[in-house]
Protein backbone atom coordinates (compact mmCIF):
# COMPACT_ATOMS: atom_id res chain seq x y z
CA UNK A 1 0.00 0.00 0.00
CA UNK A 2 2.76 2.12 0.74
CA UNK A 3 4.20 2.69 -3.06
CA UNK A 4 0.33 4.09 -4.09
CA UNK A 5 1.08 7.48 -5.07
CA UNK A 6 -1.47 9.41 -3.48
CA UNK A 7 -1.59 13.22 -4.14
CA UNK A 8 -1.61 14.99 -0.75
CA UNK A 9 -4.37 17.80 -1.13
CA UNK A 10 -3.19 21.08 -1.05
CA UNK A 11 -4.73 22.10 2.27
CA UNK A 12 -6.78 20.45 4.62
CA UNK A 13 -7.06 23.75 6.58
CA UNK A 14 -10.19 25.16 4.21
CA UNK A 15 -10.73 28.23 6.29
CA UNK A 16 -11.29 32.39 5.12
CA UNK A 17 -8.86 34.86 6.59
CA UNK A 18 -8.78 38.46 6.87
CA UNK A 19 -5.12 40.43 7.11
CA UNK A 20 -5.26 43.63 9.58
CA UNK A 21 -5.81 46.71 7.15
CA UNK A 22 -7.48 50.08 7.67
CA UNK A 23 -10.91 50.69 7.06
CA UNK A 24 -12.56 47.18 7.44
CA UNK A 25 -16.14 48.70 7.23
CA UNK A 26 -14.87 51.48 4.70
CA UNK A 27 -14.38 55.41 5.81
CA UNK A 28 -15.95 55.50 9.17
CA UNK A 29 -15.28 59.32 9.17
CA UNK A 30 -18.91 59.46 7.61
CA UNK A 31 -20.18 58.55 11.11
CA UNK A 32 -18.85 61.67 12.77
CA UNK A 33 -21.01 64.37 13.97
CA UNK A 34 -18.68 66.45 15.54
CA UNK A 35 -15.21 67.08 14.89
CA UNK A 36 -11.64 67.39 17.17
CA UNK A 37 -10.21 70.14 16.01
CA UNK A 38 -6.66 70.66 17.98
CA UNK A 39 -5.53 74.03 19.23
CA UNK A 40 -1.53 73.64 18.22
CA UNK A 41 -0.97 76.77 20.43
CA UNK A 42 -2.39 75.34 23.17
CA UNK A 43 -1.13 72.46 23.44
CA UNK A 44 1.54 71.10 25.38
CA UNK A 45 2.65 67.24 23.34
CA UNK A 46 1.63 65.15 26.46
CA UNK A 47 0.23 62.79 23.84
CA UNK A 48 -3.11 62.06 26.55
CA UNK A 49 -5.52 61.79 23.35
CA UNK A 50 -2.87 60.03 21.51
CA UNK A 51 -3.11 57.50 24.43
CA UNK A 52 -6.70 57.19 24.90
CA UNK A 53 -8.19 57.30 21.32
CA UNK A 54 -9.68 54.19 20.58
CA UNK A 55 -10.06 54.08 16.45
CA UNK A 56 -5.60 55.22 16.40
CA UNK A 57 -7.44 58.40 14.44
CA UNK A 58 -4.61 60.37 16.50
CA UNK A 59 -1.48 60.51 14.98
CA UNK A 60 1.79 61.80 16.14
CA UNK A 61 4.08 64.05 13.80
CA UNK A 62 7.96 63.49 14.30
CA UNK A 63 7.90 66.47 16.89
CA UNK A 64 5.07 64.64 18.66
CA UNK A 65 2.47 67.43 17.70
CA UNK A 66 -0.74 65.23 17.34
CA UNK A 67 -3.30 65.43 13.99
CA UNK A 68 -6.36 63.89 13.52
CA UNK A 69 -7.01 61.23 10.48
CA UNK A 70 -10.13 62.68 9.20
CA UNK A 71 -11.06 60.29 6.81
CA UNK A 72 -11.81 57.48 9.96
CA UNK A 73 -12.07 59.55 13.08
CA UNK A 74 -15.78 58.65 14.45
CA UNK A 75 -16.49 61.95 16.87
CA UNK A 76 -16.65 60.11 19.77
CA UNK A 77 -14.95 63.13 21.65
CA UNK A 78 -12.56 61.49 23.89
CA UNK A 79 -9.67 63.03 23.19
CA UNK A 80 -11.67 66.21 23.95
CA UNK A 81 -12.31 65.52 27.08
CA UNK A 82 -9.13 63.96 28.40
CA UNK A 83 -6.97 66.82 27.31
CA UNK A 84 -5.24 68.56 30.11
CA UNK A 85 -5.58 71.99 28.68
CA UNK A 86 -8.64 71.61 26.17
CA UNK A 87 -6.39 72.03 23.41
CA UNK A 88 -9.53 70.10 21.10
CA UNK A 89 -12.54 71.56 20.00
CA UNK A 90 -15.25 69.49 18.96
CA UNK A 91 -16.76 71.62 16.37
CA UNK A 92 -20.34 71.07 14.20
CA UNK A 93 -19.69 69.17 11.21
CA UNK A 94 -20.93 71.69 8.67
CA UNK B 1 8.59 50.01 35.20
CA UNK B 2 6.69 52.94 34.19
CA UNK B 3 5.58 53.18 30.84
CA UNK B 4 6.92 56.25 29.05
CA UNK B 5 4.90 57.27 26.22
CA UNK B 6 7.39 59.21 24.30
CA UNK B 7 8.73 55.68 23.83
CA UNK B 8 6.16 54.38 21.32
CA UNK B 9 6.88 53.99 18.02
CA UNK B 10 4.70 55.93 15.77
CA UNK B 11 2.40 53.02 14.30
CA UNK B 12 -0.92 51.97 14.00
CA UNK B 13 -1.35 49.79 17.43
CA UNK B 14 -5.25 49.22 16.20
CA UNK B 15 -6.36 49.36 12.67
CA UNK B 16 -8.53 52.92 11.80
CA UNK B 17 -12.13 52.00 10.54
CA UNK B 18 -13.09 48.96 12.01
CA UNK B 19 -16.89 48.29 13.25
CA UNK B 20 -17.08 49.45 17.09
CA UNK B 21 -19.22 51.82 18.00
CA UNK B 22 -17.76 55.71 18.96
CA UNK B 23 -16.07 55.92 22.27
CA UNK B 24 -15.43 51.78 22.40
CA UNK B 25 -13.28 50.83 25.60
CA UNK B 26 -12.93 47.34 23.65
CA UNK B 27 -10.65 49.08 20.86
CA UNK B 28 -8.77 51.40 23.33
CA UNK B 29 -7.87 48.10 25.35
CA UNK B 30 -6.76 46.37 22.12
CA UNK B 31 -4.58 49.22 21.57
CA UNK B 32 -2.89 48.63 25.17
CA UNK B 33 -2.05 44.78 24.30
CA UNK B 34 -0.81 45.46 21.22
CA UNK B 35 1.51 48.07 23.16
CA UNK B 36 2.43 46.19 25.66
CA UNK B 37 3.26 42.12 23.81
CA UNK B 38 3.79 43.97 20.09
CA UNK B 39 4.04 41.31 17.73
CA UNK B 40 4.76 38.38 19.82
CA UNK B 41 1.37 38.10 20.58
CA UNK B 42 -1.80 35.86 19.24
CA UNK B 43 -5.26 36.48 20.15
CA UNK B 44 -8.20 33.97 20.65
CA UNK B 45 -11.46 35.83 20.62
CA UNK B 46 -14.89 33.97 21.61
CA UNK B 47 -18.05 35.39 20.34
CA UNK B 48 -18.66 38.89 21.52
CA UNK B 49 -18.26 42.75 20.34
CA UNK B 50 -14.82 41.68 19.62
CA UNK B 51 -15.54 39.30 16.74
CA UNK B 52 -18.07 42.16 14.88
CA UNK B 53 -15.41 44.81 15.42
CA UNK B 54 -12.69 42.88 13.37
CA UNK B 55 -15.48 44.11 10.06
CA UNK B 56 -16.25 42.88 6.51
CA UNK B 57 -13.68 40.13 4.80
CA UNK B 58 -11.37 40.03 3.55
CA UNK B 59 -9.73 43.31 6.21
CA UNK B 60 -9.52 42.89 9.48
CA UNK B 61 -9.93 45.64 12.09
CA UNK B 62 -7.71 43.97 14.82
CA UNK B 63 -4.15 44.46 14.44
CA UNK B 64 -3.28 41.19 15.61
CA UNK B 65 -3.32 37.00 13.96
CA UNK B 66 -7.03 36.06 15.70
CA UNK B 67 -8.55 32.84 16.10
CA UNK B 68 -12.16 33.43 16.33
CA UNK B 69 -13.96 30.49 18.42
CA UNK B 70 -17.46 29.55 19.55
CA UNK B 71 -18.41 30.97 23.33
CA UNK B 72 -17.14 27.81 25.30
CA UNK B 73 -14.13 26.96 24.20
CA UNK B 74 -12.09 30.29 24.40
CA UNK B 75 -9.68 29.18 27.35
CA UNK B 76 -9.10 25.26 25.53
CA UNK B 77 -8.55 26.49 22.33
CA UNK B 78 -5.93 28.87 23.53
CA UNK B 79 -4.43 25.83 25.74
CA UNK B 80 -4.36 23.80 22.65
CA UNK B 81 -2.71 26.22 20.46
CA UNK B 82 0.12 27.32 23.38
CA UNK B 83 0.36 22.94 23.13
CA UNK B 84 0.95 23.41 19.02
CA UNK B 85 3.22 26.35 19.04
CA UNK B 86 5.52 24.69 21.89
CA UNK B 87 5.52 21.87 19.45
CA UNK B 88 6.91 24.32 17.07
CA UNK B 89 9.63 25.40 19.30
CA UNK B 90 7.97 28.56 19.61
CA UNK B 91 8.18 29.73 23.11
CA UNK B 92 8.49 33.31 22.07
CA UNK B 93 4.63 33.53 21.04
CA UNK B 94 2.52 34.94 23.69
CA UNK B 95 -1.39 33.27 23.59
CA UNK B 96 -4.09 35.56 24.94
CA UNK B 97 -7.67 34.88 25.19
CA UNK B 98 -9.81 38.32 24.64
CA UNK B 99 -12.93 37.52 26.13
CA UNK B 100 -16.05 39.54 27.02
CA UNK B 101 -17.44 38.70 30.59
CA UNK B 102 -20.54 37.01 29.12
CA UNK B 103 -17.04 34.53 27.74
CA UNK B 104 -15.88 34.56 30.71
CA UNK B 105 -17.84 34.57 34.05
CA UNK B 106 -21.07 33.21 32.46
CA UNK B 107 -20.02 30.87 29.27
CA UNK B 108 -16.62 30.06 29.27
CA UNK B 109 -16.12 30.09 32.77
CA UNK B 110 -15.78 25.96 32.46
CA UNK B 111 -13.11 26.01 29.99
CA UNK B 112 -11.10 29.04 32.00
CA UNK B 113 -11.21 27.07 34.97
CA UNK B 114 -10.09 23.71 33.11
CA UNK B 115 -7.19 25.87 32.17
CA UNK B 116 -6.06 27.68 35.02
CA UNK B 117 -6.63 24.00 36.80
CA UNK B 118 -3.99 22.52 34.00
CA UNK B 119 -1.77 25.53 34.26
CA UNK B 120 -1.18 26.40 30.75
CA UNK B 121 0.70 29.15 30.14
CA UNK B 122 -1.95 31.74 28.14
CA UNK B 123 -2.69 35.20 29.50
CA UNK B 124 -6.87 35.61 29.68
CA UNK B 125 -7.97 38.70 29.65
CA UNK B 126 -11.61 39.36 30.86
CA UNK B 127 -12.97 42.65 28.72
CA UNK B 128 -15.45 43.63 31.04
CA UNK B 129 -18.54 45.87 29.81
CA UNK B 130 -20.70 44.02 32.94
CA UNK B 131 -23.73 42.98 29.96
CA UNK B 132 -24.38 41.06 26.62
CA UNK B 133 -23.84 44.76 24.62
CA UNK B 134 -23.22 42.45 21.67
CA UNK B 135 -26.58 40.76 21.40
CA UNK B 136 -28.33 43.63 23.09
CA UNK B 137 -27.27 44.52 26.50
CA UNK B 138 -28.93 41.19 28.61
CA UNK B 139 -27.76 40.96 31.87
CA UNK B 140 -24.61 39.09 32.65
CA UNK B 141 -23.46 37.34 35.56
CA UNK B 142 -20.65 40.57 36.07
CA UNK B 143 -23.53 42.73 35.60
CA UNK B 144 -23.71 44.66 38.93
CA UNK B 145 -26.92 44.96 41.26
CA UNK B 146 -29.07 47.54 40.19
CA UNK B 147 -27.87 47.93 36.59
CA UNK B 148 -31.17 48.40 33.77
CA UNK B 149 -30.85 46.12 30.88
CA UNK B 150 -32.79 44.77 28.79
CA UNK B 151 -33.61 41.57 30.66
CA UNK B 152 -33.35 43.37 34.20
CA UNK B 153 -35.78 46.57 33.29
CA UNK B 154 -36.23 47.45 36.92
CA UNK B 155 -32.91 47.07 37.63
CA UNK B 156 -30.52 43.93 38.49
CA UNK B 157 -31.18 42.70 41.85
CA UNK B 158 -27.88 40.13 42.09
CA UNK B 159 -24.99 41.45 42.80
CA UNK B 160 -22.22 41.21 40.26
CA UNK B 161 -19.63 37.88 40.36
CA UNK B 162 -16.28 38.49 41.52
CA UNK B 163 -14.52 36.52 39.24
CA UNK B 164 -10.95 37.78 40.01
CA UNK B 165 -11.32 35.92 43.40
CA UNK B 166 -12.66 33.22 41.66
CA UNK B 167 -9.51 33.24 39.85
CA UNK B 168 -7.30 33.54 43.30
CA UNK B 169 -8.77 30.32 44.36
CA UNK B 170 -7.67 28.25 41.51
CA UNK B 171 -4.00 29.59 43.03
CA UNK B 172 -2.87 30.55 39.60
CA UNK B 173 0.52 32.68 39.30
CA UNK B 174 -1.10 36.16 38.72
CA UNK B 175 -4.37 37.70 38.78
CA UNK B 176 -5.08 41.33 38.18
CA UNK B 177 -7.60 43.78 37.72
CA UNK B 178 -7.01 46.89 34.94
CA UNK B 179 -9.15 49.59 34.09
CA UNK B 180 -9.22 51.26 30.43
CA UNK B 181 -9.40 54.59 32.44
CA UNK B 182 -5.68 53.64 33.37
CA UNK B 183 -4.13 52.53 30.71
CA UNK B 184 -0.01 52.77 31.86
CA UNK B 185 -1.29 50.47 34.99
CA UNK B 186 -2.85 47.85 32.00
CA UNK B 187 0.42 47.99 30.04
CA UNK B 188 2.46 47.12 32.95
CA UNK B 189 0.65 44.66 34.47
CA UNK B 190 0.42 42.98 30.82
CA UNK B 191 3.98 43.44 30.99
CA UNK B 192 4.87 41.82 34.27
CA UNK B 193 2.07 39.09 32.86
CA UNK B 194 4.23 38.44 29.91
CA UNK B 195 7.35 37.31 32.08
CA UNK B 196 5.09 34.74 34.33
CA UNK B 197 5.03 31.00 33.40
CA UNK B 198 1.49 29.46 34.22
CA UNK B 199 -1.87 30.86 33.56
CA UNK B 200 -2.37 34.49 33.64
CA UNK B 201 -5.70 36.36 34.26
CA UNK B 202 -6.62 40.22 33.96
CA UNK B 203 -9.72 41.58 34.37
CA UNK B 204 -10.26 44.79 32.56
CA UNK B 205 -12.98 47.27 33.42
CA UNK B 206 -14.63 48.58 30.36
CA UNK B 207 -17.33 51.05 30.27
CA UNK B 208 -19.43 50.65 27.05
CA UNK B 209 -20.96 53.97 26.16
CA UNK B 210 -24.24 52.49 24.45
CA UNK B 211 -25.03 49.70 27.31
CA UNK B 212 -24.20 52.00 30.13
CA UNK B 213 -26.03 55.09 28.51
CA UNK B 214 -23.23 57.53 28.55
CA UNK B 215 -22.11 59.88 26.27
CA UNK B 216 -19.42 58.43 24.22
CA UNK B 217 -16.70 60.91 25.19
CA UNK B 218 -16.79 60.08 28.92
CA UNK B 219 -15.48 56.47 28.89
CA UNK B 220 -12.01 57.04 30.51
CA UNK B 221 -13.75 59.70 32.92
CA UNK B 222 -16.35 56.67 34.17
CA UNK B 223 -13.89 54.02 33.98
CA UNK B 224 -11.24 56.10 36.51
CA UNK B 225 -14.61 57.27 38.27
CA UNK B 226 -15.53 53.71 38.85
CA UNK B 227 -11.85 53.48 40.43
CA UNK B 228 -11.96 56.34 42.52
CA UNK B 229 -15.65 55.32 43.77
CA UNK B 230 -14.12 52.26 44.93
CA UNK B 231 -16.46 49.93 42.73
CA UNK B 232 -13.49 48.95 40.64
CA UNK B 233 -10.48 48.35 42.73
CA UNK B 234 -7.35 47.83 41.29
CA UNK B 235 -5.25 44.91 42.52
CA UNK B 236 -2.90 42.44 41.65
CA UNK B 237 -1.96 39.19 42.93
CA UNK B 238 0.94 37.75 41.91
CA UNK B 239 2.81 34.69 43.56
CA UNK B 240 0.38 33.98 46.43
CA UNK B 241 1.01 37.72 47.15
CA UNK B 242 -2.28 40.59 46.87
CA UNK B 243 -0.66 44.09 46.41
CA UNK B 244 -3.39 47.47 45.59
CA UNK B 245 -2.31 49.03 42.50
CA UNK B 246 -0.75 52.57 43.14
CA UNK B 247 -3.98 54.28 41.29
CA UNK B 248 -6.45 52.61 44.08
CA UNK B 249 -4.19 52.72 47.23
CA UNK B 250 -5.81 55.75 48.50
CA UNK B 251 -9.22 54.35 48.29
CA UNK B 252 -8.45 52.18 50.58
CA UNK B 253 -9.58 54.60 53.30
CA UNK B 254 -13.69 55.17 53.26
CA UNK B 255 -13.57 58.79 53.44
CA UNK B 256 -10.62 59.42 50.70
CA UNK B 257 -13.40 57.95 48.03
CA UNK B 258 -15.19 59.67 45.70
CA UNK B 259 -19.29 60.28 46.46
CA UNK B 260 -20.63 56.79 44.57
CA UNK B 261 -23.17 58.76 43.26
CA UNK B 262 -20.98 60.69 41.21
CA UNK B 263 -20.07 57.72 39.42
CA UNK B 264 -24.33 56.33 38.92
CA UNK B 265 -25.68 59.87 37.82
CA UNK B 266 -23.26 59.95 34.35
CA UNK B 267 -24.67 56.60 33.45
CA UNK B 268 -28.25 56.37 32.25
CA UNK B 269 -28.95 52.71 33.16
CA UNK B 270 -28.86 53.39 37.22
CA UNK B 271 -31.35 56.55 36.46
CA UNK B 272 -34.17 54.91 38.26
CA UNK B 273 -32.32 53.98 41.49
CA UNK B 274 -33.62 54.93 44.55
CA UNK B 275 -31.29 56.05 47.71
CA UNK B 276 -31.64 52.62 49.44
CA UNK B 277 -30.58 50.85 46.44
CA UNK B 278 -27.33 52.97 46.67
CA UNK B 279 -27.06 52.04 49.86
CA UNK B 280 -27.30 48.46 49.01
CA UNK B 281 -24.26 49.31 46.75
CA UNK B 282 -21.99 51.15 48.90
CA UNK B 283 -22.30 48.24 51.56
CA UNK B 284 -20.67 45.78 48.41
CA UNK B 285 -17.91 48.13 48.01
CA UNK B 286 -17.30 47.84 52.03
CA UNK B 287 -17.48 44.06 51.50
CA UNK B 288 -15.02 44.06 48.28
CA UNK B 289 -12.60 46.35 50.37
CA UNK B 290 -13.03 44.03 53.53
CA UNK B 291 -11.97 40.84 51.73
CA UNK B 292 -9.49 42.57 49.73
CA UNK B 293 -7.94 43.48 53.34
CA UNK B 294 -8.35 40.00 54.60
CA UNK B 295 -6.28 39.04 51.34
CA UNK B 296 -3.60 41.66 51.63
CA UNK B 297 -2.56 41.25 55.45
CA UNK B 298 -2.17 37.60 54.64
CA UNK B 299 1.15 36.92 53.52
CA UNK B 300 0.45 34.13 51.13
CA UNK B 301 -3.12 33.23 51.21
CA UNK B 302 -2.13 29.79 50.13
CA UNK B 303 1.15 29.39 52.25
CA UNK B 304 -0.67 30.37 55.13
CA UNK B 305 -3.01 27.75 54.77
CA UNK B 306 -0.61 24.90 54.00
CA UNK B 307 0.90 26.36 57.55
CA UNK B 308 -2.11 25.96 59.39
CA UNK B 309 -2.90 22.55 58.23
CA UNK B 310 0.53 22.00 59.64
CA UNK B 311 0.00 22.64 63.17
Amino acid sequence: MSNVNVEEPKSLFIAPVSKPAPGSVGKTGTWRHEKPVINEEKCVKCLLCWLYCPEDTILRREDDMVYVDYDYCKGCGICAKVCPVNAIDMVPEG
Amino acid sequence: MPVKLRDFPRTHFNMPGNAACPGCPETMGLRYVKMALGDKAVLVIPAGCSSVIQGISPKSGINFPILNIVFAAAASAAAGMKAGFEMLGRDDVQVVVWAGDGGTADIGLQAMSGAAERGDDIIYICVDNEAYMNTGIQRSGATPYGAWTTTTWTGKKEHKKNVPFIMIAHDVPYVATASVGYPQDFIEKLRKAATVKGFKYIHLHAPCPVGWRFDPGLTPEIAQLAVKTGMWPLFEYHNGKLKISSFSRLYRVKEKRVPLKEYLKLQGRFRHLKDSDVKILEEYIDRLWAWLDLLEKAPNPSGTARDLLGK
